[in-house]
């Protein structure tokens, strides 16, 4: 009845090319908005919200999101993660009001009621009455007005949340293509660096295509090039797991002659190297994994994306705040064990990305201009077909593949037909 | 007490910045800073929390010439205008010809993009933490933290604050 119910609220029907199409309705329409609040962010999805570093103590907590759900990750006092939807029990106020910080229990400030850390209801004011009048009947049970409690799982480090009652095991769902990226990248403790926030005028999907794009690398994001630095051109390839919703985007080194030949035989505008750094500090650079490669740009469905961008290293959350808004929230990481120079290697080369980035800035902008332009053509679509019209992994960087992959998922996940 | 001389000194060199910046003579914003300068914009979410990151990072004024190129050559962004106003400026200590100031902005940017031309929005609110010095008689900043308590960067940051 209910799922029957949802899919009458939406009556999209997907365009017959599949996943080489997307109707630009999926990106402006509230209604559709409010299906991906209940099938996909509160679906059978594991949602990151935080990494293990940033609540190393017991009562350390975080308040972050599910899809626009405010909710709390805390550690208990026996060291255990919980998460719960961050609202009271009796009249819906939000619990904890700070971004983060470290608590034994929660109280909401409205009546008081407060909370363990396990999400558990232990104290209501006045349960009993003021001399003999008021207060609650002799059947109220603390019991039966916990917070909403949410599934908690850990993969390498990484926090993620699930609202569905059926969900596959977190490493099942990050799945064996992906864990070993994961696992290169958080082979050993990583330290908080600093945050970067990012709000976008565009929907979350815009920019889940975006982290899926290496078409555009090269095309929109100049400052290589403008700089002589060239490396767009460079090797690489978009790997997929087996539903196509989560990739592994590379890049691989190549040498400075392949890169000058691909731009010039495309006459690009993007090959220009007018121009030579003033301080090329900004690029020293250390090899810090056994392998070749530059870039690694990691996504597992629906919002998280963990990058090694020569050595910056970061966990990019993008929450959706409305069919036409996102924030993207940066959490740069170096080892615990960096020494003073690597730290310092982390922290110059941060100006590659973020919103400030060299390399990223264009990103909100690119994405606020498709927004602005896809107003009311409801049956008007998007034409992904760099690459093929097919979901399979590439070995060049000059594909949508991966872009084709998550709208193949986000489709059946969605139930449009 | 810092002579009033000096207070007219230090007062010129962050009115003349921010309307450097404001009149888009970004090719002259390098020089209001010394060599070996340091120039950071953080997010208050991360000073307040000891953390290191910043949304733009430059230890040298080849750094701050670096950034122009790049907004003028490379980056795309929608096109728009900055206006400052500073305001409670405080010379806060003199040391060995070494100026420490601190000062408040507020910073509307103006969109010029067909879509949203002509409106405004505050776009970023902060304090600017310098020190100053005087080079052959002229005050350049050797470091200057914009600490942003705007931390949530509305599109993107491409012109510096």
């Amino acid at each position: 009845m209910q799922t029957m119910h949802q899919e009458n609220r939406v009556d999209l029907t997907w365009p017959a090319e599949g996943a080489t199409r997307v109707p630009y309705r999926v990106f402006f329409d509230p209604a559709i908005y409010q299906l991906e609040q209940e099938k996909l962010f509160r679906g059978p999805v594991w949602n990151y919200v935080a990494l293990e570093a940033e609540l190393p103590d017991p009562g350390d907590f975080k308040t972050t999101f599910v899809g626009d759900t405010p909710i709390v990750v805390t550690r208990d006092q026996e060291g255990t993660l919980q998460a719960f939807v961050n609202r009271c029990a009796h009249r819906g106020a939000l619990v904890c009001r700070e971004l983060r910080g470290n608590r034994a229990t929660h109280v909401c400030v409205y009546h008081q009621w407060s909370y363990d850390l396990k999400g558990n209801l232990i104290g209501v004011p006045f349960r009993k009455g003021i001399e003999g009048k008021g207060g609650y009947a002799a059947d109220f049970a603390l019991s039966q007005h916990a917070l909403h409690k949410l599934k908690v799982a850990t993969y390498a480090g990484l926090i993620f949340v699930s609202c569905a009652e059926q969900v596959e095991p977190l490493p099942e769902y990050i799945g064996p293509t992906m864990r070993p990226w994961l696992d290169k990248v958080f082979h050993r403790p990583v330290r908080i660096l600093g945050y970067a926030r990012q709000f976008i005028n565009g929907n979350w999907k815009l920019y889940a295509e975006n982290v899926r794009d290496p078409y555009h690398g090269s095309l929109l994001h100049m400052f290589s090039a403008t700089f002589g630095l060239a490396r767009s051109s460079q090797g690489g390839g978009t790997l997929m797991d087996e539903s196509g919703r989560h990739d592994v985007l590379h890049a691989h080194k190549r040498t400075e002659a392949q890169e000058t030949a691909a731009y010039t035989n495309e006459s690009l505008r993007s090959y220009q190297a007018k121009y030579a750094l003033a301080d090329p500090s900004l690029l020293k650079a250390r090899q810090e994994f056994p392998d070749d490669i530059t870039t690694s740009i990691h996504t597992i469905f629906p919002c998280l994306v963990v990058q090694r961008i020569a050595n910056t290293l970061a966990a990019r959350q993008f929450l959706p705040k409305g069919p036409d808004r996102f924030e993207l929230i940066f959490t740069f990481l170096g080892y615990e064990d960096d020494d003073a120079e690597m730290r310092g290697i982390r922290l110059k080369q941060a100006n590659l990305v973020g919103p400030a980035g060299f390399i990223s800035l264009e990103d909100g902008h690119a994405i606020e201009l498709v927004q602005q332009a896809i107003v009311r053509d409801t049956e008007a679509c998007s034409f992904l077909e760099m690459g093929g019209r097919e979901v399979t992994n590439q070995d060049n960087l000059v594909t949508e593949a991966a872009i084709r992959g998550f709208w193949r998922y986000y489709r059946g996940l969605m139930g449009f037909n | 007490m810092v002579s009033q001389e000096l207070r007219s000194a230090v007062e010129d060199l962050i009115h003349a910045y921010v309307q450097c910046i404001d009149d888009d003579r970004l090719e002259e914003w390098p020089d209001f800073f010394t060599e070996d300068c340091l120039y950071q914009i953080m997010p208050r979410e991360n000073t307040d929390q000891g953390l290191p990151i910043a949304v733009m990072y430059c230890d040298s004024r080849g750094m701050l010439q670096d950034r122009v190129v790049a907004h003028r050559k490379a980056n795309l962004f929608a096109p728009h205008l900055y206006r400052h106003l500073v305001s409670a400026l405080r010379v806060t200590d003199q040391d060995k010809g070494m100026v420490t100031a601190r000062s408040n902005y507020a910073l509307f940017r103006t969109a010029l993009d067909p879509i949203n031309y002509g409106t405004t929005e505050v776009y970023s609110v902060g304090e600017y933490r310098d020190k100053i010095v005087f080079v052959d008689g002229v005050a350049k900043f050797q470091e200057r933290i914009v600490i942003v308590d705007t931390s949530r960067i509305q599109s993107l940051l491409v012109t510096p604050l």
